[in-house]
């Protein structure tokens, strides 16, 4: 059998390949060079012509956050059947086209892309964690859509294109701060996962703290996931601060606390305030480990007003009566109400309209009276501080005054001077 | 003096809980070569039928001990199923095993995640076993000197019944020659299952164990099975005592180094550790001495 | 075993390919199932280099989300300063609120278009040469690299989410311009779909030439025979080391790309779960082929794609289910089923009518 000598063979795969790849780049042509043209915004193809209007609801279904996103979608499907059910927004019934984000910013980017070009929603309303919201938001910038986004997180953000109507730092992590020093505490520990979100809420805290002659004894992270306190609930324990500010996240709160509690440190000699832990997580880290300790949100499901019964009792008789309200999922119910008051007041679909529109759009929330914020698209929350009680609810113990206005950047904070750029 | 030795006993206690996890890795690794990734969602297994006793049995005390019993034998049953269906296809194959059982692994989450919620589970320790111990100025959990018990309950457990029974001899024999321990006319086959069990077995313990400290959800598994498999790494296959010293080495040098900068370096440092010891003694600190040339 | 394909089959395999990845694509998919295909192609550059390290190496490369990030996040710097230059800021926007004011050291270096795809090239590969020195010098097994390599990748996304100077957990987003280029404009769009495309082809040809000549033989060799090829005076680990050092540059590469056309790169892209995901397209493939790690990426991703449509937590499953299937029934994967159903029809055929025995020994051995 006669082989061609080995060096011409075995070249020409390369030559080949190479050869035809650079061809066709070179004829495919160059795209625009153009570096800072601002491209016409992609056409809206929202079809709002006949009876329904399409929305979409984008949470993790599937993965790691599927634990907390699985309520967020329920609420918001609540929200919809609730507004269908009165007549629906400027006479069109809202249709949901959900998503599953699988707890992968990469797959939020691709299904926000997805909802916006091929589904054409008039909104999108989902997302959970931040890098999630930071995948998707160049998304919705270049295709001018809408999103909101129901969870609380760490400011420093605010987008033409984006709603927050979960809480910034100056209304749950500042008034938590304000009502520790009022109780008197002059000295903190700060635990918390190793992430954005603690990363950036202790800058803000240690700047308070120095601004108001409170001593932080010590600022220790773990791993996201991590559930070994051992190290961490020692150092805590020989430090000896007035309290401690967890931002630990998900099931190293269990470790957390069950640790601390073993130890022998008790909510009333070193209460721990707690941003991340809401109704359904205190089941999971067991009621006998975290009775007595305080939270940080601006709804409970305890909230005594006749709105939030009646969500309450709606969201029990759809999903189940053992299935606890909690804030985040108050928040996204909000998101989809403030949608519809701001569409009726626009009297349009229109993205523009309702941008144009959203300053000053209120709705009679569960957790309270709500406004949109025009500048920044984050909305009014009343803070509150929450004691967990024995039956595993939270109860409120601090309330702020009224509802307090958002500032994402903390300008508004003398304090908060150096913090951002 | 109290900070260290609260670093001590937290050094301990961790080296404890490594080596419930890694016991069972240690075991059906060193047997067959055989890197079980579902190993995890064993552990996983134990810990929900610690919460499953739990809801039949409200006494947190008798459940804890029966789940102790019965965390064995689920985790071992579901080892032993492993084996038989899937694995003993694929005895020439041990990375494969590694994929296949790492999908094996994702069904078992995601089955768990469909059964229970995604959500963390409450299983409730006893009284006796809350609070802490005074030692030196530090305080020390009693959940974790009873795990720290167990585990050494668990190893001398293990060693005996590898030493002194005939099973033991069996699995030891397998597992420094399997082609003459078959010519001896041991089966093969019949031990490997066995030692999947046991193997698997000590995981479904570490898990019910893990109830006392962690949390149990869909995850849990996860969490330790990187650990549990640096541990069998560095300590070697075929000897329990590489499986002990390894555990323990890695849990001081973890606290250690956590204490004095923070825990996810911790996590970097002890990875390159682990692969400059890897230079030094590329089989692990223990191991069985075979003419084989793999 | 080397199939004699003639130049002219191989001339026409690129061919048909350019025409396929540069003319129907565009031309059929929509915009953004385009770009859903550029991300594709990236997983694709991926799965060519784990088809060399793992189907011909016998190498468990578990950790290849490391080299991925390290492309990706080396491009993702780059990018970052010069959209902050564009827009004349000191720092990039995630540095600016975060308060930081001067860039940190360890950038200054990726300001430099040249010096950026310079990194990309050498640092992914400097590190592999030195961890597959490190491991197969010293004869560790190949299940300890697997776990190495895995740890690794943990280790690395733990890093990751903790510095807050590479953008933590959220990790380097919000890409405005490539090398120049506006990236919201839908045709700059499309030239990142073909920069990919012709990428792949250039890496598969790479990968055919190594797989052709004499060291793609001593690889296959190591890998059924590492002591083998010891006693023949070679030394396996060096040939390993070539092999794992190509698969990381491939990831490396592919993930300088996966930036720029998905828009971010965060350490989810890194740690233990994208790493192992690389390696199943791969399987369904076929491991050991040259196209099947291609096809089997493209194909499981998409896969995924449509699933996740439907059945959302229904993918789990069929992930767990395809990768107990295929490497545990189908180690070769889809173009292993093709060479076994070839064989059953082969043997399908009648057999020819044995040889009428001569008289003589019918008659037995007489006396």
């Amino acid at each position: 059998m006669q082989r061609p000598p080995r060096s011409l063979m075995s070249r020409s795969a390369l030559v080949a390949g190479s050869l035809i790849a650079t061809t066709s780049l070179l004829l495919a042509g160059c795209g625009s060079k153009a570096s800072d043209t601002e491209g016409a915004a992609a056409e809206s193809c929202v079809d709002t012509s006949g009876s329904t209007v399409k929305v979409g609801s984008l949470n993790s279904l599937s993965g790691t956050m599927a634990i907390s996103e699985v309520t967020v979608r329920d609420a918001i499907k609540l929200a919809v059947d609730e507004i269908n059910a009165a007549g629906g927004v400027l006479d069109k019934q809202i249709q949901i086209v959900g998503e599953d984000g699988a707890s992968e910013p990469t797959v939020f980017a691709e299904k926000a892309e997805k909802l916006i070009s091929s589904d054409c929603v008039a909104a999108v309303f989902g997302g959970w964690t931040s890098s999630s919201r930071k995948a998707m938001l160049p998304v919705f910038e270049s295709n001018n859509s809408l999103l909101y986004y129901p969870v609380q997180y760490e400011g420093l953000e605010s987008s033409k294109n984006i709603f927050y109507t979960g809480a910034t730092t100056n209304q749950q992590i500042v008034p938590a701060l304000d009502y520790l020093k009022e109780k008197g505490v002059k000295s903190l520990y700060l635990v918390g996962s190793d992430y954005v979100f603690p990363q950036t809420a202790n800058r803000i805290i240690k700047a308070y703290a120095g601004a108001n002659g409170i001593e932080i004894k010590g600022e220790d992270y773990t791993p996201l996931g991590s559930t070994d306190f051992s190290t961490i609930v020692n150092k805590v324990r020989t430090a000896d601060a007035d309290a401690v500010f967890n931002t630990l996240n998900g099931d190293s709160n269990v470790a957390f606390f069950r640790e601390y509690k073993n130890v022998g440190l008790t909510p009333q000699a070193m209460p721990v305030v707690s941003v991340s832990i809401a109704e359904e997580e205190v089941g999971g880290i067991g009621v006998q480990n975290i009775t007595d300790q305080l939270t940080a949100w601006n709804y409970y499901q305890t909230i005594d007003t006749p709105v939030n019964k009646k969500f309450v009792e709606a969201y029990k008789k759809a999903y189940g009566a053992n299935k606890p309200t909690s804030d985040p999922m108050e928040a996204a119910y909000v998101s989809v109400y403030l949608w519809k008051n701001t569409v009726e007041k626009a009297k349009s679909f229109d993205v523009k309209a309702v941008q144009d529109n959203a300053g000053g759009v209120t709705f009679d929330a569960p957790e309270g009276l709500v406004t949109i914020d025009g500048e920044n698209h984050h909305i009014t929350k009343t803070a509150r501080i929450g004691e967990i009680h024995p039956d595993g609810l939270i109860y409120t113990v601090w309330e702020s005054p009224g509802p307090i206005k958002p500032d994402p950047y903390l300008k508004s904070y003398p304090w908060a001077a150096g913090l951002s750029g | 003096m109290d900070v260290l030795i609260g670093q001590l006993a937290t050094g301990l206690s961790l080296g404890s809980i490594l080596l419930l996890a890694a016991l069972g890795l240690s075991l059906t690794f060193g047997q067959m070569g055989v890197i079980n990734m579902a190993h995890g969602e064993f552990i996983m297994a134990g810990c929900y039928t610690a919460y499953l006793v739990q809801q039949v049995v409200s006494s947190a005390g008798t459940s804890l001990l029966i789940s102790l019993v019965l965390g064995f034998l689920v985790g071992g049953a579901m080892g032993a199923l492993l084996e038989i269906t899937l694995i003993q296809r694929m005895y020439d194959r041990p990375l494969d095993t590694l994929l296949v059982t790492f999908g094996v692994g994702l069904i078992l989450q995601q089955i768990a995640r469909d059964l229970f919620g995604a959500p963390a589970v409450n299983v409730v320790a006893p009284a006796w076993l809350s609070g802490g111990v005074e030692l030196f100025g530090a305080v020390v959990p009693k959940t974790r000197i009873f795990i720290l018990i167990l585990a050494a309950v668990c190893v001398a457990a293990l060693a005996t019944a590898l030493k002194t029974s005939p099973m033991g001899r069996r699995i030891r024999a397998v597992v420094q020659n399997r082609d003459l321990a078959e010519t001896s006319g041991i089966s093969s086959r019949k031990t490997d299952i066995t030692t999947f069990f046991i193997g698997s077995g000590l995981a479904g313990v570490a898990g019910v164990a893990l109830t006392l400290i962690g949390s149990t959800s869909p995850t849990t598994g996860q969490s330790y099975l990187i650990d549990a498999f640096l541990v069998v790494v560095v300590g070697g296959l075929g000897q329990i005592k590489g499986t002990v010293i390894a555990a323990l080495a890695l849990g001081f040098l973890n606290s250690f180094i956590e204490y004095n900068t923070t825990a996810s370096l911790a996590k970097v440092i002890l990875f390159v550790i682990i692969v400059i010891f890897l230079q030094v003694r590329p089989q692990g600190l223990f191991t069985v001495r075979t003419r084989s040339l793999v | 075993m080397t199939s004699l394909l003639g130049r002219w089959q191989t001339w026409a395999g690129f061919g048909v390919a350019a025409v396929v990845l540069f003319g129907l694509a565009p031309a059929l998919l929509s915009d953004f199932r385009l770009s859903l295909l550029a991300k594709f192609l990236c997983f694709a550059i991926v799965a060519v280099g784990i088809g060399l390290a793992w189907g011909r190496g016998g190498m468990l490369v578990l950790g290849q989300g490391v080299f991925f990030g390290l492309g990706g996040y080396i491009m993702g710097m780059h990018l970052k300063i010069s959209d902050a230059a564009l827009a004349k800021q000191a720092v990039p926007d995630f540095m600016q609120i975060a308060g930081v004011k001067e860039l940190p050291a360890y950038w200054e270096p990726f300001a430099s278009p040249l010096l950026t795809l310079l990194a990309i090239v050498l640092v992914p590969t400097v590190i592999a040469a030195l961890l597959g020195l490190g491991v197969f010098k010293r004869r560790v097994k190949g299940a300890y690299f697997a776990i190495l390599s895995q740890a690794l990748a943990a280790a690395l996304a733990i890093l990751l989410i903790g510095q807050t100077s590479v953008g933590g957990s959220n990790g380097l987003t919000n890409f405005r311009t490539f090398f120049g280029f506006a990236l919201k404009d839908p045709v700059n769009k499309k030239m990142l779909f073909f920069i990919a495309a012709a990428v792949l082809l250039i890496v598969v040809a790479v990968v055919r030439q190594l797989m052709q000549s004499r060291y793609g033989e001593l690889l296959v060799a190591v890998r059924d025979g590492e002591e083998r090829v010891r006693f023949l005076g070679y030394d396996p680990a060096n040939i390993k080391v070539v092999a794992y050092v190509v698969a990381a540059l491939f990831a490396s590469i592919a993930g300088a790309l996966f930036a720029p056309i998905v828009g971010f790169i965060a350490p989810s892209q890194v740690g233990i779960v994208p790493s192992i995901a690389f390696l199943i397209g791969v399987a369904i493939g076929g491991r050991t082929t040259l196209l099947g790690p291609v096809l089997g990426a493209i194909g499981v991703a998409w896969a995924q794609t449509l699933l996740s449509e439907r059945f959302p937590s229904g993918w789990t499953y069929a992930q767990g289910f395809l990768f107990i299937v295929v490497v545990g029934f189908f180690p070769a994967g889809l173009a292993g089923l093709g060479v076994l159903l070839r064989r059953r029809r082969k043997k399908a055929e009648p057999d020819p009518q044995p040889d009428p025995e001569p008289e003589s020994e019918k008659a037995g051995a007489t006396a």
